[in-house]
């Protein structure tokens, strides 16, 4: 086997096999470097398999609705161990996608670790005894769950979990405590909750799901805590410990000490990227706390060796990673790029489920922009009524200055699918004038969309 | 049915008066029939039909000044799949618009042309027709444009197949406005779309291998006028020799009786005052074009082109044909000195309506000035020096010196620049012409 090819990708999840699959488009030899499943964290660990939970999950709560419909169901129930292992299956069926896909572009995967070291050009990849030479390297590690083992917020491999534990629970904990309320610990206490466990969430921040815009984040408070879920909002978490059965969690509410029982803790408290272990450091290559410091084309300053994703900094999104990846072995490529700003979209899968795009209102002031806003409820949506789906709504800020769509934030039942048109909106860089005038199918959730794009500038139709 | 369309009777030509209708409503023409005159500002032209067919209608009134190219004039009802009829001569390249609403209105229009000084209202705005190409651009890209005063037909887009977007916007300077351009731009005025810009990178030039000196208002000033400048108005130039030994020895005697006065004229205020006299005989060279009309102007003030740290201003002598060879050395060393101090007053250095650059101090033969905006001529004067000449049969040695007069040929045509040339050579030939 031939050891020198033209690009090495290290790391194999949505930023990595994407970047090896455009590099063999555009003609050059590629190897890929995994140290465990092809399709990284996204497909095996996150992404994929969250949502087989979630949809597990969410027809099961659904039950609980069936009589407002005119429906009934004798007995129910689930198993949880077969929840679990569908959501393996899941992730199983991408994996060997991407095994598929790579075996396709011929692109050569190569099982191990990666050290990098200094190389003529760029730096050498050596896998075991394998020392392999490209003109350009990929890092695409990704990240991992930060843990902050002084507070005992680490894994035990037993009642306190990462996301990576909690993929594969071994029962369904009666009580469960969530430690941080972004989108991952938010998607497990929503999983959990629609089980049936008894579910706190902890936030050190003032609002849950901190980065939304901070109308989203109090109504999904509201929608969460009607089903159940509890919060502790803004607390600080002075130490987990784990008890004979169980855990238990000290916080500090408005000055005030609190203790949290729960059968399990899951902590999800950010992540940080997988920086070590590679000789980064002995090769130069600049560092920011946990994340490679790049260019906008990905260039690290050392020669021929780039990093994308996860491990190149925020927002730590599989698409933006998938993005960055393409660009960046496209400016490899000498591939001239276009001139297009591509607003990454975030997307929150919980009940109901959270999406936004583009600048909240609050930064939108921030940056000094005098922003127009709009806002338009499901609760008076046809489609939304017919359907049951009556909570959320769906946010727009445009710039009141040239009428440019910025921001648009939505809550509610499936917006992660209607967020795209928003998205499309804003790398068209459409105004106001494109969004009113565009005819949306009646009747559709989606019309909520318009009817913000109206109400923004004072001529919402149904409100 | 299909239009016929204002020709183009010449590459330059934007605009036309439809100066007589040979045909009408009904009649039946074939190739080579004259179907209509047209008038620019040059000549008069006849159209001759190129294919068989009958006039359906008349669009454009005979007589309808400021017709654009291409708008259509008439239509023809013929056999039904016939080729849009164009009229001979440089027919119009744009196909034929098939079935235009709204007979005898012009068309709608397209955009206004970046650089072109329109009319300021005419019956149809400028339109881009003669190009016919859409212009691809974000909405965001329009809106930015539009309130920033930018004429997407200057920008360059960056985007994906060309198309003009934010970014594009954001590096673009404000360009002249939608309104018909002013002739006269002063300092100051906004500048015109730029072309897209290049770094010195990419366009091979190492970084860290110059310095990169900022710049000033002079020097935007110069660059944004000049390249106007060059750009819009279509100039020629015109040389001639001149022959100066007399007013050499006149010169020399006039700063004989100077003397006394402390005053001491130099060749360029004798070129100045010869200048003046000769605008004032042909006055259509002392005139500016505006889209508006000719502006015919009552004195000659002559811009002279004076070198300063960083740059070069122009400042005025003002109606130096009133102005004695005394005054006009004395106020040219003033305004001179004042310039290279940087303490011209704005008044002193914007208008004029001539301007005289001498590089004969550097020894050059000869050169063409860049039209002083709104100014229809420049004169560029060369070194004065000893050259062979030919009188008669024989040989000579004369002390020699080549103008070269820059035109404005919307304004100050070929000759017209000639005529003022052959105006001011007996004025630098004898000097006591000057005050016959």
């Amino acid at each position: 086997m031939a050891d020198a090819f033209d690009v090495i990708v290290i790391g194999s999840g949505p930023g990595g096999y994407v970047t090896a699959i455009r590099a063999s488009q555009l003609g050059m030899t590629v190897a890929i470097v995994e140290r465990a499943e092809l399709g990284g964290i996204c497909l095996n660990w996150g992404c994929i398999p969250t949502k087989a939970l979630l949809k597990s999950g969410e027809l099961y709560e659904s039950l609980d609705h069936l009589k407002d419909y005119g429906l009934s169901v004798e007995k129910r129930g689930f198993d949880f161990g077969a929840v679990v292992q569908r959501s393996r299956k899941v992730a199983a069926t991408l994996n060997s996608g991407v095994t598929f896909l790579m075996k396709k572009n011929k692109v050569e995967v190569v099982v191990g670790s990666a050290k990098l070291e200094k190389g003529q050009g760029a730096p050498t990849v050596v896998v075991g005894d394998r020392k392999l030479t490209a003109k350009h390297v990929i890092l695409a590690t990704g990240a991992r769950a930060r843990t902050i083992p002084a507070i005992g917020l680490e894994p035990d491999g037993e009642r306190i979990w990462t996301y990576r534990e909690a993929l594969t629970p071994k029962f369904a904990p009666k009580s469960l405590v969530v430690v941080g309320s972004g989108a991952i610990g938010m998607e497990f206490a929503s999983f959990y909750r629609a089980l049936g466990s008894d579910v706190t969430v902890v936030e050190m921040l003032p609002r849950i799901l901190p980065v939304e815009d901070e109308e989203v984040s109090k109504a999904a408070h509201k929608a969460f805590e009607k089903r159940g879920i509890k919060f502790r909002v803004p607390a600080n978490v002075k130490k987990l410990t784990k008890l004979k059965a169980g855990v238990q969690l000290e916080i500090e509410v408005g000055g005030k000490a609190e203790t949290l029982d729960a059968e399990v803790a899951i902590v999800a408290v950010g992540i940080v990227g997988n920086v070590e272990d590679m000789g980064l450091e002995a090769l130069g290559v600049k560092i920011d706390r946990t994340h490679v410091v790049t260019d906008s084309h990905g260039a690290t300053g050392v020669p021929g060796l780039y990093a994308i994703g996860d491990v190149a900094g925020p927002p730590w999104l599989a698409h933006k990673a998938s993005h960055e990846g393409v660009h960046c072995i496209e400016h490899i490529a000498g591939l001239k790029p276009t001139n297009i700003t591509s607003p990454i979209p975030g997307c929150t899968y919980t009940t109901p489920q959270v999406a936004s795009v583009g600048l909240t209102e609050a930064q939108a002031k921030e940056q000094g922009l005098d922003p127009k806003v709009g806002r338009f409820p499901f609760r008076v949506n046809g489609k939304a009524i017919a359907a049951g789906e009556l909570d959320g709504f769906v946010k727009t800020v445009f710039d009141g200055k040239t009428g440019a769509l910025i921001g648009a934030h939505m809550i509610g039942h499936e917006v992660t699918e209607m967020i795209q048109g928003f998205v499309i909106a804003m790398t068209l860089e459409a105004t106001e004038a494109e969004l009113q005038a565009t005819v949306f199918a009646h009747p559709t959730m989606s019309e909520a969309m318009h009817e913000a794009s109206l109400d923004a500038y004072g001529m919402v139709l149904h409100t | 049915m299909t239009d016929i369309l204002m020709p183009a009777l010449s590459p330059t030509m934007e605009e036309g008066t439809l100066a007589k209708w040979h045909v009408k409503k009904g009649d039946t023409v074939k190739s080579g029939d004259v179907i209509a005159e047209i008038e620019t500002d040059k000549a008069t032209m006849e159209v001759e039909a190129v294919d068989e067919g009958v006039v359906d209608e008349i669009l454009i009134a005979e007589g309808s000044e400021g017709v654009k190219v291409n708008t259509p004039i008439a239509r023809l009802a013929g056999e039904g799949e016939a080729p849009a009829p164009a009229p001979k001569a440089e027919a119009p390249k744009a196909e034929a618009p098939k079935a235009e609403p709204a007979p005898a209105k012009a068309p709608e229009p397209a955009k206004v042309e970046a650089a072109a000084p329109a009319p300021a209202a005419p019956a149809a705005a400028p339109a881009k027709a003669a190009e016919g190409s859409r212009i691809f651009a974000s909405p965001l890209a329009r809106r930015l444009a539009e309130q920033k005063g930018i004429d997407l037909s200057g920008v360059t887009g960056s985007g994906p197949h060309g198309r003009i977007v934010k970014l594009d916007i954001d590096k673009a300077q404000p360009g002249q406005s939608k309104a018909a351009p002013t002739a006269a731009s002063a300092a100051g005025a906004p500048a015109s779309a730029p072309r897209p810009h290049q770094t010195l990178e990419q366009m091979g030039i190492a970084p860290g291998s110059y310095d990169l000196i900022p710049l000033d208002g002079m020097r935007k000033t110069v660059a944004r006028r000049m390249t106007d400048s060059f750009r819009d108005v279509p100039h020629f130039p015109l040389t001639i020799d001149l022959e100066i030994d007399e007013l050499l020895a006149a010169r020399a005697k006039i700063n004989a009786m100077l003397e006394k006065q402390g005053v001491k004229i130099s060749v360029n205020d004798m070129v100045i005052k010869a200048a003046a006299v000769a605008l004032m005989r042909v006055p259509e060279a002392n005139a500016s074009y505006t889209p508006e009309g000719i502006a015919m102007h009552h004195h000659a003030d002559i811009a002279m082109a004076v070198a300063v740290p960083g740059g070069l201003i122009t400042p005025i002598i003002r109606s130096a044909e009133t102005k004695g060879l005394a005054q006009i050395a004395t106020e040219a060393k003033d305004l001179a000195e004042r310039a290279r101090t940087k303490k011209l007053k704005p008044e002193e250095f914007q208008g004029g309506t001539f301007s005289i650059s001498n590089l004969g101090m550097f020894g050059i033969k000869s050169f063409a000035s860049i039209i002083n905006e709104p100014q229809g001529a420049i004169l560029s004067v060369g070194a004065g020096e000893k050259r062979p000449v030919v009188r008669g049969n024989e040989l000579a040695i004369a002390t020699v010196m080549s103008v070269t007069l820059t035109c404005d040929h919307r304004v100050v045509d070929g000759a017209t620049g000639a005529k003022w040339l052959a105006a001011f050579k007996p004025l630098i030939d004898d000097p006591l012409n000057m005050i016959v």
